[in-house]
């Protein structure tokens, strides 16, 4: 935004308005769901597997059920009856609600005890007798990928694998030429790991079924309110829930990041339990349940290459991934997408030829694939990307700068065809990484390096000069189980000029009734302050597909604008009459028309929306609303670059975090704070795995990071001040030229760290470490090279 | 199970209980009181959602036991505005963006009251230390560290008024 077009008054775009949902914040009021407490509610516990493999001999819930307060346990039999112990995940494939034969991951739900109180159910749930038989457990992907392993699904007829699915994007023939061809050629074995997403709020629902008129009301933490109305209704149709009986709240959500898209069968236990009980029942997960449970994210084997010239110019990449998707394949990914947006792999380069290719496998551990606060398998693309130019830098001796300077795709050749087939809308790539390099002072540190290192110390810095792809998506390609991934607000203008505005979507912490309602004052002139913004309501709320992958501005906010366009022109009409002149005569200023050539003769939305109920002209519609359904003709193409500065200590490998400077470009800002909010969360959420967090398997699939004390989310100690700045290339789709700016940080920052890290001790020939780049890795490097205190 | 019965004071309002031995602090709070502003984030100590002062002193009431209150005074997030106005903290917090999604929010904001209360000028790294048994996964810690900064500005503006 070049200058801001409303006053602080009416807070349009640009304006950095303080938040309208921070008042019951900061007094207590929020309303989550574990505050939501219904009379005569009820509370389940659930029992889990402590095997990752074994089969179920028998469950013994005698004693279970002498625990005082407990009225029911409910097993995978008790859900057989109703054909409700499997479900189908969001990719199509199959996921036990309840087992009834085997379990397939530790910390699998095994039973669930319904019980009079919090308490009365932990009781209940320690009391239930599980009898289990171990089998081998497959933690290893290539193990489990390999011919003649032993086969985990054996609920699936026919099945004689452990294969998913087979995807593939780009030129084969072509790309191996390219390599063929080659003057230089890299290749980089890189792992990005499993990681959950641990919002500080874990999962849970009050499932709440009225036995007199059969309407089922859940309050749950998901992001996609109406997507899993929609799943409820064809899961449990053949039980006699229709979606019109089915109401799902979203009330106000404790961070989500992806990891409350999926439908987890604690969810559907506790809607069968209140079916059945004819009460409300609460399930709350703790947070060992969540970490072990839960989805996980990431968890990629990506053999990636890279083929160029002497000069540095890329010829070519190859991929090749395995990807650990657990016993199921549980991803949240648009239908046709079994890898996500994973072919956004040549970021930022402009890279002839290019083929890569996804292998899915089952393994006996959690079922997942969600986001991680990223659009799809868009972190995943972007490390291996970032990480192996860098592999590539190495090798030919060049500065990384140059060499990315040297490939970016240029700013006139947008918009651009990709090699694997996506169209970017818009960007420039050279300014935000020139910027970057200007605020850190990028050839000063490269000879304060050269200085550090003729003393033995060790210090790094690393580029990530990264492009996402956000805003799913376009209705010819993008859908959930069929529906169409467009987003949808719905807005009314009351009498005296104030508004209510719904919408699909479902903020986590992004700020929505506050950027909303910006939007709408922009396009309205109504102040931000007084247009109230409703989400996650499924009764009130036009149908969206919700918020993760950094769609809510790309699509709602979209959605917000076009929908007050209407408003606007209907408005009009009602000038002209009052007016007394012809539509063509009127010109809009932001809150009012006016007659050409004439300022003095106008009328503000505010009169406008008053004469719409008290008089309207004849044969028009009372009233002023508009709902719009937005479906996006493409996806939007945020960037950045970032620079990252670490220093090494030799006696311990811990990685200190110096500066990091991280330059943004999300297109036209609606709210320039919450925007540097979502950077530094970004951030934030991309050191983690970077540097901290990683869940991993012991050989009998015990999860060795199941809990706060071993899966170490990133405190205030770890945390180096963000230093943040923008360019500005709006998007030239969007009505407002905004593009999706939640994830940008987590996808940029962790290749900008790695890098980082791999600069300081490149010296010593190491050309890669898997990320998190913990101090006992660093540790036994530095120790293998003889460079330890 | 043995029941008890326990006398405290909750933001000032005394108050009388028959409890469980084994009820934590949390749950006297969130359930029996219905005080849902302090939440609860992971049960082990780590997260301090549920960070509320008992006598004035940060404490994770997730894994302080109900009868540990006994005789004491708490204070939750719900008491920190006082006539109508909000604390200088609170009013930090909505001011400089240091919250997103909330959920730490009640927790964090306690924890920084206290860490004002006794150290009315604290350097970076005392509200860093401070504020490091508190996780956030929203903001990165950036703009709540400016927010603790812009309190003590406030308060000992505040003070300086009264002492003139």
């Amino acid at each position: 935004m070049s200058q801001l077009k409303t006053s602080e008054k009416v807070c349009g775009m640009g304006h950095s308005m303080k938040r309208k949902e921070d008042p019951r914040f900061i007094r207590g009021k929020g309303n989550y769901v574990d505050d939501v407490n219904l009379p005569g509610m009820l509370y389940m516990d659930i029992v889990r597997s402590p095997f990752a493999h074994a089969k179920i001999l028998s469950i013994n819930t005698e004693k279970a059920m002498k625990v005082p307060g407990v009225l029911a346990v409910i097993t995978g039999e008790t859900l057989k009856q109703y054909n409700l112990h499997w479900m189908p995940t969001l990719m199509s494939d199959t996921q036990m609600v309840l087992p009834v034969e085997k379990v397939m991951y530790q910390a699998q739900e095994v039973a669930a005890v319904i019980a009079t109180s919090r308490y009365a159910a932990a009781d209940g749930m320690d009391a239930v007798e599980v009898d289990y038989e171990p089998l081998e457990v497959l933690v290893d992907p290539y193990k489990a990928f390999a011919p003649g392993a032993l086969v985990l699904r054996t609920d699936k007829k026919d099945k004689k694998d452990n294969h998913i699915f087979h995807w593939e994007a780009g030129d084969k023939a072509g790309t191996d030429k390219a390599f063929a061809d080659a003057d230089v050629t890299v290749k980089q074995d890189i792992y990005i790991p499993r990681i959950h997403v641990a919002s500080i709020e874990t999962c849970g629902c009050v499932a709440d079924f009225d036995r007199v008129n059969g309407k089922l009301t859940v309050y749950m933490t998901t992001q996609a309110p109406h997507a899993i109305r929609t799943v409820f209704a064809l899961v449990a149709g053949h039980v006699g829930l229709s979606e019109e009986r089915i109401r799902i709240i979203s009330p106000d959500i404790g961070g989500g990041f992806g990891g409350k898209v999926p439908v987890y069968p604690g969810y559907v236990i506790a809607v069968a339990a209140s079916v059945v009980i004819g009460k409300p029942v609460k399930w709350i997960e703790d947070r060992m349940e969540n970490l072990q449970a839960d989805s996980f994210a990431r968890d990629y084997h990506m053999m990636t290459e890279l083929a160029a010239k002497k000069d540095g110019t890329i010829t070519g990449m190859r991929i090749k991934t395995l990807a650990d998707h657990g016993y199921t394949d549980a991803s949240a990914n648009p239908s046709k997408f079994p890898a996500g947006l994973f072919s956004i792999c040549t970021g930022s380069y402009d890279i002839k030829k290019t083929f890569c290719e996804v292998d899915g496998v089952y393994t006996n551990k959690p079922p997942g694939g969600v986001a991680y606060r990223c659009s799809f398998r868009v972190t995943e693309a972007a490390h291996a990307i970032e990480r192996i130019t860098d592999v590539l830098a190495q090798k030919l001796g060049m500065d990384p700068a140059a060499l990315r300077f040297k490939n970016f795709i240029q700013p006139e050749q947008f918009p651009y065809k990709s090699a694997l087939g996506w169209e970017y809308d818009s960007g420039n790539y050279p300014a935000a990484l020139k910027k970057a390099m200007e605020m850190i002072g990028y050839d000063a540190l490269r000879k304060e390096q050269k200085e550090k290192r003729a003393k033995g110390e060790f210090m790094g810095i690393g580029i990530s000069s990264f492009t996402e792809i956000v805003g799913a998506g376009p209705s010819k390609d993008f859908d959930i189980l069929g529906i169409k991934m467009f987003d949808s607000a719905e807005i009314r203008v009351h009498p005296t000029g104030k508004a209510i505005a719904r919408f699909g979507t479902k903020s986590q912490g992004q700020g929505h009734e506050t950027t909303y309602a910006q939007i709408i004052a922009e396009e309205l002139g109504i102040p931000a302050s007084a247009i109230q913004v409703e989400e996650g309501d499924t009764d009130t709320a036009p149908y969206g597909l919700g918020t993760y992958a950094s769609r809510s501005t790309p699509t709602a906010g979209a959605a917000a604008a076009m929908a007050a366009r209407k408003i606007r022109e209907k408005a009009k009409k009602i000038a002209a009459h009052l007016l007394e002149c012809a539509e063509e005569d009127l010109v809009w200023e932001v809150g009012k028309f006016y007659v050409k050539g004439s300022p003095t003769r106008s009328k503000t939305i505010q009169e406008l929306a008053f004469a719409a109920y008290t008089n309207h002209p004849q044969g028009m519609e009372a009233g002023l609303e508009a709902t719009h359904y937005y479906d996006p003709p493409n996806l939007t193409f945020p960037f950045g670059s970032y620079i990252c500065v670490v220093d090494i200590d030799r006696g311990t490998g811990m990685v200190k975090i110096r500066r990091f400077v991280a330059v943004d470009d999300c297109g036209n800002i609606i709210n320039p704070m919450i925007v540097d909010g979502q950077i530094h969360g970004g951030l934030s959420m991309g050191m983690a795995p970077a540097l901290l967090e990683e869940i991993t398997y012991d050989e009998n699939g015990n999860n060795q990071a199941g809990s706060f004390m071993d899966y170490l989310v990133p405190t205030s100690m770890e945390t180096p001040n963000w230093e943040t700045a923008k360019t500005i290339t709006p998007s030239p789709h969007h009505p407002f030229g905004a593009k999706g700016v939640g994830e940008s940080a987590t996808v940029g920052a962790p290749p900008a760290i790695a890098n980082a890290v791999v600069d300081a001790l490149a010296h010593l020939g190491v050309t890669h470490i898997d990320i998190p780049c913990t101090p006992e890795k660093v540790w036994r490097i530095l120790k293998e090279k003889g460079a330890t205190l | 199970m043995a029941n008890h019965d326990i006398k405290l004071t909750v933001n000032g309002a005394e108050m009388e209980a028959k409890i469980e031995s084994r009820l934590l602090l949390v749950h006297l709070i969130r359930e029996n009181l219905k005080l849902t502003g302090t939440h609860i984030g992971c049960d082990t100590t780590h997260c301090g959602a549920c960070t509320v002062l008992l006598d004035g002193v940060p404490v994770k009431s997730c894994t302080v036991l109900a009868v540990q209150a006994d005789g004491c005074a708490v204070s939750t997030v719900e008491g920190l505005e006082q006539n109508g106005k909000l604390h200088a903290i609170q009013q930090a917090f909505w001011d400089e963006h240091g919250l997103q999604c909330g959920f730490c929010t009640p927790g964090m904001l306690m924890t920084c009251s206290s860490l004002l209360a006794h150290n009315p000028k604290p350097t970076e790294l005392e509200i860093r230390e401070s504020i490091s048994g508190n996780l956030c996964r929203c903001t990165g810690y950036v703009n709540i560290i400016k927010a603790v900064q812009n309190a003590s500005a406030t308060l000992q503006k505040e003070a300086g008024h009264v002492a003139a």
